[in-house]
């Protein structure tokens, strides 16, 4: 039986995780390399590294530590931040990323997704959208959740499946950080909306919203999260214990 | 040595990563001198059944691989690469495998019950369902990383491991030297890695 996927995110900035993190036994807690290690020997599934970088130093270094990690880390890699053309992709994709995702790119261009798809495969291609509440729909935001493109979130992610994005990310910015459970109706407006894969993130505070998200909406693929995994306030091992007691499949 | 086909189709760094993370030697090449040299040939590869197969033709290398699998050489078709083993593939039309095992590819619509999501993406738990020597370091149950649309079917005789997904969808094949995953081992954490250590450690049968 296909598992429910614990998705730890990794955000590096010149080459470093930035988030904090507080880890017994890691050295170089801000190393993405010994972090993405670490995950994979604790039951992460799958690891999205996003680069916050501005500067172009930045992205190589960013693509350096991308080789190190694929070097050492066996399981699925995805990359977003700063993907704007097919050189971006490419660009990654040679350095060990498997998927790539595609955020403000998409929305600048709209037939980034098309032209991905079609070279690299729908799944390499990765929608990652930045939701948010305005006037009483949901609208799409871009520049990392700054910018309100006044597009409506469903009807913007069922093209961009069309277009060929074979898996979704989807960032509820209205719970992002807030760390009170993730955005059941909005996740659930997604899932009915779209027959691929979809990743829940934003929101995540303990265990029990990882069993709520699962069990309120079946059709979730993965659960993602960044602090509270950094931080230690949730371990994976402890948190698939706790999911496979609630009959919730996932690899142990 | 072993050779891992280059036929300008995927990102074989994870690939290569993972075999010289297990101390297995390997080269990327589209030479064929350099595949019958080889201990084994890994055929790769994502994308669609109709390119693959006829950037394999365009370059010869079709026929090399047929030539060194029929001679006892260890082949591993990974994702599309276990694919192309088969004798015809039905995506985007009609399309002549290798032909080294019997079956073919089909949409895995076909397949699998309504309700399913395609592609199949993620971790799935293999059931064996016959001797394979790579699985010597695995067990039944183990998971495997899956990311595909198509799979193959008509195929009995050469099903090592199905995994479920509504229905038994076929996720490892074995005849004789001839193996295939739909699975990406290079994926698959520690359990991948040991099927690609069982594999490295095939050498050519004495026929």
């Amino acid at each position: 039986m296909i598992t429910k996927r614990i998705i730890p995110c990794l955000d590096v900035k010149d080459g470093r995780v930035v988030k904090g993190v507080n880890f017994d036994g890691l050295q170089d807690i801000s190393s993405p390399v010994t972090l993405a290690e670490f995950y994979t020997h604790n039951g992460a599934d799958e690891l999205v590294f996003y680069d916050i970088t501005a500067s172009a130093e930045g992205r190589k270094l960013f693509t350096d530590i991308l080789r190190e990690a694929a070097k050492r880390v066996f399981i699925p890699l995805t990359v977003g931040g700063g993907i704007n053309t097919l050189a971006d992709f490419d660009r990654v994709l040679k350095c060990g990323a498997d998927k790539v995702s595609v955020n403000s790119g998409a929305i600048a261009n709209p037939d980034l997704i098309a032209q991905a798809a079609k070279r690299y495969g729908s799944q390499c291609v990765v929608l990652s959208a930045d939701v948010k509440r305005v006037e009483g729909e949901f609208r799409i935001f871009a520049k990392g959740g700054r910018v309100d493109t006044g597009m409506e979130a469903i009807g913007w992610i069922k093209r961009c499946v069309d277009n060929g994005a074979g898996e979704i990310v989807v960032n509820s910015i209205n719970t992002d950080g807030v760390k009170q459970g993730f955005d059941l109706p909005l996740l659930r407006a997604v899932c009915d909306a779209v027959s691929v894969p979809v990743i829940a993130s934003g929101g995540a505070g303990c265990a029990e919203d990882f069993v709520t998200l699962f069990e309120t909406i079946p059709t979730i693929d993965a659960g993602l999260a960044a602090s509270i995994f950094h931080f230690g306030q949730v371990q994976i091992p402890d948190l698939k214990e706790i999911l496979a007691q609630k009959n919730i499949p996932v690899r142990r | 040595m072993l050779a891992i086909v280059d036929y300008g189709v995927g990102n074989l760094f994870s690939l290569e990563c993972s075999l010289s993370a297990i101390g297995v030697q390997s080269v990327v090449t589209a030479d064929p001198e350099v595949l019958a040299r080889a201990d084994q040939i890994i055929l790769p590869g994502v994308g669609a059944f109709g390119d693959a197969v006829q950037k394999l033709r365009d370059t010869g290398l079709d026929r090399h691989i047929i030539a060194l699998a029929k001679a006892g050489k260890p082949l591993l078709g990974i994702c599309l690469g276990m694919q192309l083993l088969f004798e015809k593939g039905f995506e985007f039309g009609e399309y002549a495998g290798l032909g080294l095992i019997k079956g073919c590819v089909r949409p895995m619509a076909q397949v699998i019950p309504a309700g399913y999501k395609i592609p199949h993406i993620g971790w799935n738990s293999l059931q064996f369902a016959q001797e394979n020597p790579l699985f010597s370091y695995i067990k039944d149950g183990d998971f495997v990383y899956f990311v595909h649309s198509f799979c193959a079917t008509d195929c009995e005789d050469s099903v090592a491991a199905t995994t479920d997904y509504g229905a038994p969808v076929t996720a490892a094949v074995v005849s004789g030297n001839v193996f295939g995953c739909q699975f990406h081992p290079e994926k698959s954490g520690e359990v991948g890695l040991k099927i690609l250590k069982a594999f490295s450690e095939r050498r050519t049968s004495q026929c």
